[in-house]
């Protein structure tokens, strides 16, 4: 039996744990050596530089406004995209005209709505991106059409093209395509909470704003949380550079305003071929974002409230 | 929101014209107190968000059915005449039909992949004992939380040195690579909840391991595998980072994803606006219908990922 176990334990495991030690772990592994070399990625010749690659991130302009960029998103998209589906969720659920009996109610045709917003989840980045893209074009696009329309002809913003702008713009499409998932799953927790912890506030003199917050908020604390912590990966990473980089101008322009840390390190490794010091850039972002997840835990913590 | 309560409503007192405080709020709120007031506000921004979401993807239809000069002439009005041809140059001239098969390819490929070894390592790994259990166990969970873009400038040479850039098997071994943490993850966490009775009562029937697996605890977790199957497709089907970087040699092997950004910087400086809406309403509309039609199991797939 014993000697069973482990065999069987040894067939199941030995193909997708070396599949994922080849294609996940060693990449990590070596991108860490990597980052003290100063390899090119063309010819297979480096040598170690030590710090080398690190002393000169302190004196490169791009990282640094990548970096402020990156950390931009990181804090906004956040709390804008949360505080949306917070709100609509909130709306959805507790929002309704009273009726009969019931204390709080959601509106009517809450499950349209919740179909509705879910829309954009599904698509790809590049889909909303371009999308996006078509709608910012000062000439064709969607916006400045609507803003000629209603007669505000002067106001024909150059959108990605402005360094003012460009990265408000990006930011308003990923805001765009995951509100509607966090009114979803915000929804679904919301609708778990007893009624009579509103009913009981409600007759204590609570109004709604009230019992948002201290019902409904403490409640979702771990949803939110959760939520928190998927928002800023993805404001750091995969999302973040596949936006910036079809979205907008050069890609990272005008003039770095929407450079972000992911999309330097793809440009340091395939346009410039220097992956010894974009893999250094990747461990920034790798720092950048164990800082953030050791914050958002720990603001996080506090008593789990059981219901 | 922050309208006040009247606190003779909560009593179930019927409806009473609202007093001093409210005075200044819209008419609606006469009828239904407070929560008149706020059902009005409610539909009210829930109408607007609607038509966010709404009117960029009418839009882009509607684009898709118009000739060049009326998608600048007038990018808000509907097509004059239903411009078919650009759905059909899209799809064969610009290569969407391909782009689509490959996606199915690879996407089909590594969706099988990671649920049958997802499963089977998040079996093991929730329900054996055996040392090296828990550090395996954090091997696998740790990779949801580091860039992946950090690990693709070695992995791009991984792939070279083994010859798998540019095919299909190698970017369904990726997918399946970086679709495992979560899986595994995900799925650890239903074994661990299913009753061990059951199983044990196969092994006592004289099941093997392997086949208390494939026969009792596969089907008992049924609804996990569909929940995480949907998280797993969505996700490997709508891939833009790996592909971008993993799969750039031959331009017919491009992802769907690829492809289409490919065709929007091409187009771009061929100006064939209406081929390249028409490409992104190809691209958008099955996942969009699917969506609609599997609404109920996406939403519950979804949303079971982020709440574990």
């Amino acid at each position: 039996m014993q000697h069973g176990k482990y065999r069987f334990i040894a067939g199941f495991m030995v193909v997708p744990l070396a599949i994922y030690a080849i294609f996940v772990i060693s990449p990590f592994v070596q991108a860490i050596y990597y980052s003290f070399t100063d390899w090119t990625g063309l010819s297979p010749d480096m040598k170690m530089v030590g710090f080398g690659n690190y002393v000169r991130l302190f004196q490169d302009d791009v990282f640094w406004a990548a970096v402020g960029n990156s950390v931009t998103l990181l804090l906004l998209l956040p709390v804008v995209t949360l505080s949306l589906g917070l709100f609509f969720a909130f709306m959805l659920n507790v929002g309704g005209r009273r009726r009969k009996k019931a204390v709080i109610g959601g509106v009517r045709g809450s499950a349209a709505y919740k179909i509705l917003y879910f829309f954009p989840q599904v698509l790809s980045v590049p889909i909303v991106a371009l999308l996006f893209q078509f709608a910012y074009n000062p000439e064709s696009g969607a916006l400045n059409a609507f803003f000629k329309a209603i007669g505000l002809d002067g106001v024909q913003p150059d959108w990605l093209g402005d360094p003012q702008l460009a990265l408000w713009c990006v930011m308003g499409a990923m805001v765009w395509a995951n509100v509607g998932f966090y009114v979803v799953l915000f929804s679904a927790g919301m609708s778990s909470i007893p009624k009579d912890f509103y009913e009981a506030a409600l007759l204590d003199g609570a109004n709604r704003l009230n019992t948002f917050f201290r019902i409904t908020l403490p409640l979702l604390w771990d949803t939110v949380q959760t939520g928190w912590i998927y928002m800023g990966i993805l404001a750091l990473d995969v999302s973040a550079f596949a936006f910036v980089q079809i979205m907008s101008v050069g890609p990272g322009g005008p003039d770095y305003a929407t450079e972000v840390l992911p999309l330097y390190v793809y440009q340091k490794t395939f346009r410039d071929g220097q992956a010894g010091y974009a893999t250094a850039i990747g461990v920034s972002l790798l720092i950048v974002t164990l800082i953030f997840s050791a914050i958002v835990m720990r603001l996080g913590r506090r008593e789990r409230l059981e219901f | 929101m922050s309208a006040q309560t009247d606190p003779a409503e909560l009593t179930g007192v019927p409806e009473q014209e609202p007093h001093g405080a409210s005075a200044g709020r819209p008419r609606a709120g006469k009828r239904g107190g407070e929560g008149g007031v706020l059902n009005v506000f409610s539909h009210g921004v829930l109408v607007i968000w609607g038509l966010l979401v709404t009117m960029p993807l009418l839009w882009a239809v509607a684009s898709s059915f118009k000739d060049d000069s009326e998608i600048f002439g007038s990018p808000w009005g509907l097509p004059s005449a239903l411009h078919v041809d650009n759905w059909v140059r899209a799809w064969d001239k610009a290569n969407m039909g391909q782009y689509f098969l490959n996606s199915l390819i690879v996407v089909g490929g590594s969706l099988i992949g990671t649920m049958l070894l997802g499963s089977m390592a998040a079996y093991v790994l929730a329900r054996f004992d055996f040392p090296g259990n828990r550090f395996l166990y954090f091997l696998f969970v740790g990779g949801m939380g580091f860039p992946v873009i950090l690990a693709l400038v070695p992995l791009f040479f991984v792939m070279k040195n083994m010859t798998l850039l540019d095919t299909y098997h190698g970017l369904i071994l990726v997918y399946i690579a970086y679709s495992l943490p979560f899986t595994v993850f995900f799925l650890c966490g239903f074994f661990r909840t299913l009753p061990t009775s059951v199983a044990e009562a196969a092994l006592i029937d004289g099941a093997s391991h392997t086949r208390t697996f494939f026969q009792v605890m596969l089907p008992m977790a049924k609804p996990g595998l569909i929940s995480v199957g949907i998280f797993n497709f969505l996700g490997q089907w709508n891939q833009y980072l790996l592909p971008t970087v993993l799969n750039v040699g031959d331009p017919n092997k491009k992802m769907l994803t690829q492809g289409l950004v490919a065709l929007a910087v091409s187009q771009g400086y061929k100006g064939d606006w209406s081929g390249l809406f028409a490409g992104l309403t190809i691209a958008m509309l099955p996942v969009l219908a699917a969506y609609i039609i599997f609404q109920r199991q996406v939403v519950a797939g979804l949303t079971a990922g982020a709440l574990k």
